[in-house]
């Protein structure tokens, strides 16, 4: 495993209070999500690419998901990237942004977007870290973009949480 | 933090198992695995030593059905206990929406649930929680031993918010589903009340 260097600068980079409040993910940014994903597998030849939340939720995915558990990959991926995030902050780094590992036969790429995200792209020898790293960088800066409207749309409101009900809560447990 | 996604229709929610080293955090986990149908579950993760003690976290993943058309999918978490695992405990506690706090009834272990309920504090706080205010149950497991401590000792010790308790036995099953349930309808009615 090596660990990269910041690609990504702070020109897009938004805080999204991580503790409170939903993150809330609209039709229209996960779409917006889905193509840059799609794009990206196709320029990187990579076999399948995830949009993580930090917190571990996988947001999005494209390519061949039916091979993998993507709900472990999700939470094991927003595992890795916290503790190297605290290794990092052991050497005085903010973090480390990149992290890339190599398997007999896929290897796996991670990447940190816009301070919140995670993109896991799983890649063979079709492709190569060189390919898959420039394609992440070009696509990243689309992620965080699409990103600044998922806050936006974020607090327009129109929540679905807002309208639960007692009833509603207790349904689950029947 | 829950996560809302219109266009698959999911509420996801982070639940924690925190407590002292070998309090039945993982048991908990275990015995949730057992008894869900696979089709409400999935995978069980351990990152463990050799020895079976949690080196980083365990991860299960729950959907619970439907409420107002969106699937309800709870990720429960455990962290590792022993003292020393600190830095692991705090980066779990990320992006949080309640917590288990699984106490060990044994009488020897009084001070270590204590030490554990205050690095719980300091950790929520640390990651930008209000500690009085996340959706909290605490649980006083292995009530099946002897030399345990009272209930109402346990609750004078680490209950000052007075939330929800449950008395259980992790192995045995005891109290394992009243503590997940409370839990994740304390989550639900917080998230409602958009009060975090």
């Amino acid at each position: 495993m090596w660990n990269g260097f910041f690609f990504f600068g702070g020109a897009y980079g938004i805080f999204l209070p991580m503790t409170q409040g939903h993150f809330i993910l609209r039709e229209r940014e996960y779409e917006a999500f889905l193509a840059v994903l799609r794009k990206l597998l196709l320029d990187s030849y990579a076999k399948v690419a995830f949009l993580v939340d930090k917190n571990g939720t996988l947001m999005a995915s494209a390519g061949a998901t039916a091979e993998f558990d993507t709900t472990s990959l999700a939470s094991l991926a927003a595992g890795n990237i916290a503790a190297t995030g605290g290794l990092a902050n052991l050497i005085g780094e903010k973090e480390f942004s990149i992290l890339f590992h190599e398997g007999e036969r896929d290897n796996m790429h991670l990447s940190v977007v816009a301070d919140r995200l995670i993109l896991v792209v799983i890649f063979d020898r079709r492709s190569s870290v060189g390919l898959v790293r420039l394609r992440v960088r070009r696509a990243s800066e689309e992620l965080a973009r699409i990103l600044v409207a998922v806050a936006e749309a974020a607090t327009a409101g129109q929540g679905v949480i807002e309208d639960l009900t007692e009833a509603d809560i207790e349904s689950l447990f029947k | 933090m829950s996560f809302i996604n219109y266009s698959s229709r999911e509420i996801n929610c982070k639940i924690v198992y925190y407590g002292p080293g070998l309090c039945g955090k993982t048991t908990n986990l275990q015995y949730i695995y057992k008894r869900m149908t696979p089709e409400a579950r999935g995978k069980m993760i351990s990152l463990a030593t050799e020895t079976e003690r949690t080196l980083f976290f365990d991860f299960l993943p729950l959907s619970l059905g439907e409420v107002r058309g969106f699937k309800t999918r709870f990720h429960l978490y455990t962290v590792p206990g022993q003292v020393f695992y600190d830095a692991s405990r705090r980066l779990i506690l990320r992006g949080v929406d309640g917590v288990v706090f699984c106490a060990d009834s044994q009488l020897t272990r009084v001070d270590a649930n204590v030490e554990s309920m205050e690095n719980l504090q300091v950790n929520l706080r640390d990651q930008g929680y209000n500690p009085d205010k996340i959706p909290l149950v605490l649980q006083y497991n292995k009530r099946d031993l002897p030399n345990v401590a009272s209930v109402a000792e346990l609750h004078a010790l680490l209950n000052h918010r007075n939330v929800p308790e449950f008395e259980s036995s992790a192995s045995t099953g005891i109290g394992v589903f009243e503590t997940l349930k409370s839990v994740i309808k304390l989550i639900l009615i917080d998230l409602k009340k958009g009060s975090r």
